[in-house]
């Protein structure tokens, strides 16, 4: 996961893993709207694309497949994109400000809180305030995950995750509770899709909500990078460095909850993107956040893009809520984390 | 001019810290700040670095109110070492010193690593005859070699005024002795928080002695390092010797006999 010995990441190697990652993500998203049950060609997902453009390329695109492209599966792959970007995004900046490696919104019980926020508000059926209701619900997640974890001014990472694992359960029963007793239609599908994460109810909403959400939290974040390097060492070095700490910290963490209470909204609780997509990267860009950050964001889209395709194709006509692919790669991840690692900060 | 405490005070929560200390730091002395644990060493080094703010009094560093500068300015004038830390990433001995040019870098976008930063970088390394390490990962080095690092870290941030909260713990002898000789060799005014008073009389020009958040004594390792005050601070017996080569004072101390112990 992290480089052994060899210190700096060359700044060449750097960008050719960039170029790389974006290279894949552009062939795999193409691939994904191509995939399915109904088959599309690459020449027809670009020429529907194009034609919805008015850029003049490629030829004419049946009525149909045009809409499969346009309507389902572009928004679709688009929104993988987005939340996929956002959640390693938050990890990213979790692990770092929280000096917990840890650290991930759905370990600390933020996704699940901005499920039951989002699940509340689709109940009662205010579908604008989506996005706020889940911001809030991730808020609410952390800041009681942060004190209960807190003991003597600190707070450790093991306790993090017990605690984060205490709300993600009462979060979830919540949201459980709130679906059963609204009994309508469904019920077992829809909490499965809240709890595990689906992007099957992907629209051109879906990507309204999860890219402007990334482009303005994420581009804040990515400005914050060298603040991000600062807490290295923790608080005192931080503040020796010339950081305001806790303004610092309070204003990350509250961009974090944003960006993930944004990803739920569209797409429910996705787990382990944000945990291990950090944690891979930085063994190809160094510790750096200048670097980390834009290449996680890009590979955290390139996994989801890949998961969701997964999700929707390997067991079709049938369809896995996306975070049970996320779960099965990122569980053994995880538990490699915990085998190897060394650092001091996992006492 | 150096540093001037002005009757600093300080509280946390309503529990005092710290009571009207004042003292002068001349420029480029080194200074030992002693004390039985809880006086209040690391506390006051965090008011003089700025990162603390005191309830009274103030702390001046070449005439300015260390208090009334930025955070970022206050960081490329002063460095702070504080007691064994780790990171939380695993990190090259260069990025751990590289992350001393952060207050030097513009707000947004500071290009991390770039030529001048890594210059001095390495620049600070040698300084601390540390060189050989850059590439080296962190946490393969011995603790002497980390310590030695963090000082290049703090060097690197080109401040004007070192503070370091006691940097031989955990180290062997050779390690704290080679240490505190790299801090005298900088020439930078340098305030440093110790428990072991012989270091402390053998590498420092000033000693400031703190008990329960008071400044008890001040001046030369001679006029501070004496039997009664020793007695009346730590609690403990001991005498006072010639080095017989530095001639500085050396302590030694007596088994304890105070009543309770002996009653054991």
């Amino acid at each position: 996961m992290t480089g052994k010995g060899g210190g700096r990441v060359p700044r060449g190697a750097y960008l050719g893993w960039l170029v790389l990652s974006v290279v894949a993500l552009a062939l795999a998203s193409a691939l994904a709207v191509a995939v399915g049950p109904a088959e599309v060609s690459l020449a027809e997902v670009i020429g529907s694309i194009a034609g919805h453009l008015g850029l003049p390329v490629g030829a004419g695109v049946p009525p149909l497949t045009d809409s499969i492209v346009w309507e389902l599966r572009l928004p679709r792959v688009l929104t993988a994109a987005a939340v996929g970007a956002g959640l390693a995004l938050s990890g990213a900046v979790m692990q770092s400000v929280t000096r917990n490696p840890l650290a991930d919104p759905y370990l600390l019980g933020l996704s699940s809180g901005a499920s039951l926020g989002a699940v509340c508000v689709v109940i009662l059926g205010v579908g604008f305030a989506l996005p706020a209701a889940a911001f809030a619900g991730a808020l609410l997640a952390l800041v009681a995950t942060l004190s209960i974890a807190r003991v003597g001014g600190t707070i450790s990472p093991g306790r993090a995750v017990l605690s984060g694992l205490a709300i993600a359960q009462l979060a979830a029963a919540g949201t459980s509770f709130v679906i059963f007793w609204s009994a309508k239609g469904d019920s077992y599908r829809e909490i499965l899709n809240w709890l595990l994460g689906s992007l099957a109810g992907s629209s051109w909403t879906s990507v309204a909500i999860s890219a402007s959400a990334l482009a303005v939290v994420g581009a804040g974040i990515v400005l914050a990078a060298t603040r991000l390097d600062a807490f290295a060492f923790g608080d005192t070095s931080a503040a020796a460095l010339g950081i305001h700490v806790n303004r610092t910290r309070w204003a990350l963490l509250g961009a974090v909850a944003l960006l993930t209470g944004s990803m739920v909204a569209v797409s429910g609780a996705i787990g382990f993107v944000g945990l291990i997509l950090p944690h891979l990267v930085r063994g190809l860009s160094g510790p750096g956040h200048r670097r980390l950050l834009p290449l996680a964001a890009i590979l955290g889209a390139l996994f989801l893009v890949v998961a969701d395709t997964l999700a929707r194709t390997v067991f079709d006509p049938r369809e896995l809520p996306v975070g049970i692919i996320t779960a099965f790669i990122g569980v053994p991840a995880f538990i490699l984390l915990i085998k190897r690692k060394r650092s001091a900060a996992w006492a | 001019m150096g540093v001037i405490l002005a009757g600093v005070s300080f509280a946390i929560d309503g529990t005092g810290i710290l009571a009207d200390v004042s003292a002068d730091i001349p420029t480029g002395s080194v200074t030992g700040l002693l004390g039985p644990n809880g006086a209040g060493k690391s506390t006051l080094l965090r008011l003089i670095a700025g990162i603390e703010t005191p309830d009274a009094g103030e702390v001046r560093l070449d005439g300015t109110v260390v208090a009334s500068l930025p955070r970022r300015e206050a960081a490329r004038r002063i460095a702070l070492l504080e007691q064994s830390a780790a990171p939380s990433v695993d990190l090259s001995v260069r990025e751990v010193v590289l992350l001393g040019r952060i207050p030097h870098r513009s707000r947004v976008l500071g290009s991390f690593g770039g030529d001048d930063d890594r210059r001095v970088a390495d620049r600070s390394l040698a300084m601390v005859g540390s060189a050989e390490f850059a590439d080296r990962q962190w946490h393969t080095l011995s603790g002497g070699q980390q310590q030695r690092v963090q000082i290049a870290r703090a060097l690197a941030q080109e401040p004007s005024l070192l503070l370091l909260d006691e940097p031989t713990n955990h180290l062997d002898v050779s390690a704290q002795l080679s240490l505190l000789g790299q801090v005298r060799g900088l020439g930078l005014t340098s305030v440093m928080a110790l428990h072991d008073l012989n270091l402390a009389a053998a590498y420092c020009d000033h000693i400031l002695l703190l008990h329960r958040g008071r400044l008890v004594a001040s001046g030369t390792p001679e006029e501070v390092l004496r039997p009664a005050i020793i007695a009346e601070v730590y609690g403990v017996d001991c005498d006072i010797l010639e080095h017989p080569r530095g001639g500085h004072p050396v302590i030694v101390f007596s088994p304890s006999t105070t009543p309770e112990e002996a009653d054991r």
